[in-house]
């Protein structure tokens, strides 16, 4: 097939939008999948809540303060990322980038408090392999955190399109599933504020 | 054309196939433990077995004969009736669902009450008060505990016949499953948890326990004794335990919770109080879930 | 610098584990030979490995299956054979290698076998079937085969280095956690499951977006081939059903690598929770696996009837009716944890309404053959003997269904024969129909049918042979997985059982001689018009083995049986229409480069060979950012080559019918 030049820049416009229509639902059904892998560490948090094992409780543990914080971080980072979208939207590259770069601010500060937090409870002598309740505790908020952290390497990755490529539509099509993503976590994380955190101090 | 006589030779071999079969069925069915059942837990999940057999058997035998009836009589060069476009039918639809929720229905209803009947946590409901036998599934061997008694023993059962058996079942190892077939169906022994088991058995005889849940390399080897006995042999059986040198002390049942094969069976004239529940609490933790942590929430 | 890979980690602790490995390490040095002989690499690298053509994806994913059956077949017999002479006695096979080899049995005959094949031809037929040129996602589709043969690699690695698991296939902790299964095996089982599970959820959502989106014009969803209706389904359950085992594997790894407590017996862990976690995948893999066999029997009997599909409406909503209930059942393969009678009987109650739609199923198919005309092409004999042994397997099914019931048989080797029983006719009869049924579309020449009978009646027979006093041993209270015994009343059924693995042997025996003859015979069985059976769906209305594009026009749809209806209305030859250019994806390398790169990252890790794993990682991610990054994934034919290719077509068809009626 050597005589086949690559394709030229584009498919014919109702093609493209058609492929990025699938690329959408593929997405929204991969979220969906991560979905059932969040609900069923819950589902594991759930059950291991009070096996202890004459260990800490997340009474004892909790800051809630700290997860006050990141809430905030990361539920505003999603409204940065709004910003960013409707920047892309108009066509606008360096209000996106900016408003990227915010939203990789914001995400990277809420990483630096989760990591904060888990190395703390792991000096104290409550890491993960203290108790079966511990390790649903790491492992579902580390699961999210792994999650946002993958979401800002990719911010990095797509701010680097936006700069070399400008706003094509392939890009902004990927600017969509990285929000998609975004606030998917935005929606994981409310879930484990109020799972984990609140009842510990209530 | 041969064909008469191939046919005559093809039902001559059917015949002595089928001879040899039920031969070797019947031979079966006198060993086939769960078809034997020697207590009424086993008779009634037998009982649940044949109901349940027959009931499926009005689908499954028209079924069989149906294809076998079409794929014959449908045969392309055959020229039976051929009608390319029907495929579809609200009265053959309806027809078609209809009887297999109605069986589905049967056996529901079946299930719903066996199930209740056969629970079992539930006590037999018979010839006075039960005997308490604490089971501990080891590294490949079973230690059951008299409590009321005060005497154990690996690998061997007593039981008197007639009266009905609770069980408290736990592991102090890996997951195993405590089964006795010709008494009753299995249940899991699973570390930091209680299950319970219940049976009877009818008439003295010895039978064969197992676990059936697959554990490591001594797995095979990991079966014992029950013995039911008249009521007299029983208390007999008890008075031998207590006639034993070996005490089941802390260190006594730390060696013999160390992995071993094929372990004779042994007598222990006496038990260190509580310690089925010490063997839950190793893994369950004292405050976990009170004193025995049950495996039903 | 290698974890804890040792000299020691070589198999000489016993002359047949020494040869298992040499013969891997063999049969692959000599297919690596045999390529280079042919000079083979650059071909087999630009046209097939690199492939993102969904036909070629799935051939490779069919091989892959067929040689992982060689091997987990090779466990089966070998298992027959030790417990036909081990009363009394070790027999010739120590537990801690028995131990492996059931395991390895089973994970290779669901995740590297039966998964592999279904996907298979899920890739063969699905985009075909609806007359779209390819899947949604051609170089995913890719990326999933090498993250399954990645899986694959793993499993035959632990042949040759470490040992596999003793954990069986559904590796229940505490007995695979590292208190007490502290070597490799259990980690090998864990990262091929990882690794091929990550791909498989990725085929499922590739297939739903392929389905739902890609259809051909007038496509409704109630006139989607039975095939693609069932692989619609088993790919909703694969893409939200395999995450269940991916946290389940994945807690299970953490248990072991890091010390966490998630299933261990002390400090908090809850081994019951995995025991739901697995089966919450495990009962709906086993309709992942079910329903697509189902769709394969309902596109063979409608076509070897010469009939229409007899309640079509009726089998989708079947179909759709055990899908869903397939996720309402789990709790049925542990009645015996010690739930509540409420639990165990409503599990039992739906497992049993299970049964409902299933029975529809049969009598439809029944209903296909009743005044059909039907011909026994091989296909069409695994059918028959499917619904026949089938309905004996539900019927078992329906029993252990029964809580009390389940009590006395669980873990038997009753239950063994019943999963045998849904799964061998339920799921590789249909797959073998459905590879014989389409092997002449994807490669343009018909099978060899005698041998395909053959096949069909060594395994039939064996089948029934090696499972029926299976049923009988489990009545006499046999347990499973015993690598030896003490009742010599089971002896005489566990050889007539490894008789029957011996028959199913032949029957093996008989499917490599079919492909051999049929490639032999290539010439005279050459298939020009692309439609050998006379058939009613769009696959047939294509050329076989199909250009690159499947379809230079795309068909408009007016009936369920679309190439029946066109061939009524007299449009079926030759398009009517201009040419346009066809954007078709370009191959790429990065799926198997990626493939190769998890296969060393699950090694890595299986060893504790810690950098290594942290390179592959952070190579893979690099190779995901640069895909990730390529706007120019696509090439364009040109209208004028398209016609080139259509015009030899039917100049090649017009010949050979010149030459058959001179």
């Amino acid at each position: 097939m050597s005589t086949h030049a690559p394709a030229a820049h584009g498919h014919p416009h109702a093609e493209a939008a058609e492929i990025h229509e699938q690329r959408a639902l593929g997405f929204w059904l991969y979220l969906m999948g991560d979905a059932v892998i969040f609900a069923l560490l819950f589902m594991t948090y759930g059950i291991m809540v009070g096996n202890t094992a004459g260990g800490p409780t997340g009474k004892q543990l909790f800051d809630l303060n700290n997860a006050a914080v990141e809430t905030a971080l990361l539920l505003s980072s999603s409204i940065t990322f709004g910003f960013a979208t409707l920047a892309a939207r108009q066509m606008s590259r360096q209000a996106a980038l900016a408003w990227l770069a915010v939203t990789f601010v914001l995400g990277a500060g809420f990483i630096f408090l989760e990591v904060r937090e888990f190395v703390g409870l792991i000096r104290a002598g409550a890491g993960p392999d203290r108790s079966g309740f511990l390790s649903a505790f790491f492992t579902l908020v580390g699961t999210h955190g792994t999650h946002v952290s993958f979401g800002l390497v990719w911010i990095v990755i797509l701010g680097a399109q936006i700069a070399i490529k400008g706003l094509t539509l392939p890009v902004t099509s990927r600017l969509y599933r990285l929000g998609l993503f975004w606030h998917f976590l935005d929606i994981a994380w409310v879930g484990i504020f109020s799972v984990v955190y609140l009842p510990g101090l209530l | 054309m041969n064909g008469a006589g191939s046919v005559k030779q093809a039902v001559g071999i059917v015949r002595c196939a089928a001879i040899a079969l039920f031969a070797l069925l019947a031979a079966a069915c006198d060993r086939a433990v769960v078809l034997n059942p020697k207590g009424p837990i086993a008779d009634a999940e037998r009982g649940l077995l044949f109901d349940a057999f027959g009931v499926m058997m009005i689908v499954v035998v028209p079924v069989i004969v149906m294809t076998f009836i079409f794929a014959w009589r449908y045969r392309a060069g055959r020229n039976a009736r051929y009608e390319p476009k029907w495929d579809s039918s609200f009265t053959v639809d309806t027809v078609v669902w209809a009887i297999p929720a109605v069986i589905v229905i049967a056996v529901a209803v079946l299930v719903w009450r066996s199930t209740h009947k056969l629970d079992p946590y539930r006590p037999i409901a018979a010839n006075g008060p039960p005997v308490h036998i604490e089971v501990v599934a080891q590294d490949w061997k079973w230690l059951f505990i008299y409590p009321k008694q005060g005497v154990a023993a690996v690998n061997q059962m007593a039981i008197p016949a007639g009266r009905p058996v609770s069980l408290r079942i736990t592991s102090d190892t890996v997951m195993n499953s405590f089964y006795v077939p010709a008494l009753a169906g299995q249940i899991y022994a699973m570390a930091g948890m209680q299950t319970r088991l219940q049976l009877l058995a009818d008439a003295p005889g010895k039978f064969v326990g197992r676990n059936t849940q697959y554990s490591g390399g001594g797995f095979s080897d990991q079966f014992f004794e029950v013995v039911a006995t008249t009521p007299n042999d029983f208390e007999a059986w008890i008075a031998r335990a207590r006639q034993s040198t070996a005490r089941l002390d802390r260190p006594t049942y730390a060696r013999l919770a160390e992995k071993s094969r094929l372990n004779p069976v042994v007598y222990y004239s006496a038990v260190e109080p509580r310690l089925f529940e010490v063997i839950i609490e190793k893994y369950a933790g004292p405050h976990a879930h009170g004193a025995a942590a049950p495996a039903r929430r | 610098m290698f974890g804890r890979l040792t000299i020691e980690a070589l198999p000489l602790y016993s002359a047949i584990a020494a040869g298992g490995a040499a013969v891997t390490v063999g049969g692959a040095l000599l297919v690596a030979i045999v390529i280079t002989w042919l000079k083979g690499w650059k071909y087999l690298w630009t046209e097939w490995l690199t492939s993102v053509d969904h036909k070629r994806i799935g051939i490779m994913y069919i091989v892959l299956a067929l040689i992982m059956l060689l091997r987990g077949f090779v466990d089966a017999i070998m298992m027959r054979a030790q417990q036909a002479v081990a009363l009394n006695s070790g027999g010739y096979l120590p537990p801690e290698h028995f131990d492996q080899i059931f395991s390895s049995h089973g994970t290779i005959m669901i995740f590297f076998m039966a998964m592999p094949f279904m996907t298979g031809l899920l890739n063969i037929a699905v985009p075909l079937q609806i007359g779209t040129r390819d899947v949604a996602f051609p170089f995913l589709n890719s990326l999933s085969l090498w993250l399954s043969a990645a899986g694959a690699g793993l499993v035959m690695v632990s042949l040759v280095i470490g040992k596999f698991s003793t954990a069986g296939w559904t590796g229940y902790p505490p007995y695979s956690g590292i208190a007490y299964s502290p070597g490799v095996g259990v980690d090998y089982w864990i990262w091929a499951l990882l690794i091929s599970g990550v791909g498989s959820t990725l085929s499922g959502i590739n297939f739903l977006v392929t389905i739902l989106k890609r259809r051909a014009p007038g496509m409704t969803l109630m006139r989607m081939p039975p095939f693609t209706w069932t692989a619609f389904c088993a790919s909703l359950l694969m893409a939200f059903a395999f995450p269940a085992l991916t946290v389940a594997c994945l807690l299970l790894a953490l248990d072991r690598l890091l010390g966490m407590h998630f299933f261990t017996n002390e400090l908090g862990g809850n081994m019951m929770n995995y025991v739901n976690l697995f089966w919450i995948w495990g009962h709906p893999e086993v309709y992942i696996l079910i329903l697509p066999a189902f769709g394969v029997f309902s596109e063979v009997v409608a076509t070897f009837c010469r009939k229409r599909l007899f309640g079509y409406e009726s089998l989708v909503y079947a179909t759709m009716a055990i899908g869903i209930l397939s996720f309402t059942v789990w709790l049925h393969h542990f009645f015996t944890m010690g739930s509540s009678a409420n639990v165990n009987a409503f599990f039992g109650v739906t497992t049993m309404i299970i049964a409902v739609p299933t029975g529809v199923k049969v009598f439809n198919w029944l209903l296909t053959m009743y005044r059909g005309r039907i011909t026994f092409h091989p296909s069409m004999l695994w059918t028959v003997g499917f619904i026949v042994t089938f309905v004996i397997g539900g019927m078992t099914g329906v029993l252990l269904a029964m809580p009390p019931v389940d009590f006395l048989l669980h873990n038997t080797t009753f239950l063994v024969a019943h999963f045998h029983n849904m799964i061998i006719p339920g799921v590789l009869f249909g797959y073998l129909a459905g590879y014989m049924y389409w092997f002449p579309k994807a490669f343009g020449f018909k099978m060899n049918e005698s041998w395909g009978k053959a096949a069909f009646w060594f395994w039939i027979v064996g089948f029934y042979l090696a499972f029926m006093p299976l049923y009988v041993l489990g009545l006499m209270g046999m347990p499973r997985r015993m690598e030896q015994y003490n009742d010599p009343s089971w002896q005489p059924w566990l050889v007539a059982a490894s008789m029957g693995a011996v028959l199913i042997l032949i029957g093996i025996a008989c499917l490599v001689m079919q492909l051999v003859a049929s490639i032999r015979d290539r010439k005279q069985a050459a298939d020009l018009t692309g439609d050998p059976y006379d058939g009613a769906t769009l696959e047939w209305a294509t050329a076989s083995p199909p250009p690159p594009y499947n379809f230079a026009l795309l068909p408009e749809v007016r009936d369920r049986e679309p190439l029946r209806d066109m061939k009524e209305r007299g449009v079926s030859g030759a398009p009517a229409g201009t040419y346009q250019d066809i954007e078709i994806p370009m191959n790429s390398p990065v799926g198997v480069i990626l493939g190769g790169l998890a296969f060393v990252l699950g090694f890595a890790v299986v060893w504790y060979i810690w950098w290594l794993a942290i390179v592959c990682g952070l190579a893979m991610w690099a190779v995901l950012i640069w895909r990730a990054s390529d706007d120019h994934t696509d090439i364009i034919l040109t209208a004028a080559e398209v016609e080139h290719m259509e015009r030899a077509r039917y100049r090649a068809l017009e010949a050979a019918r010149t030459a058959g009626r001179a």
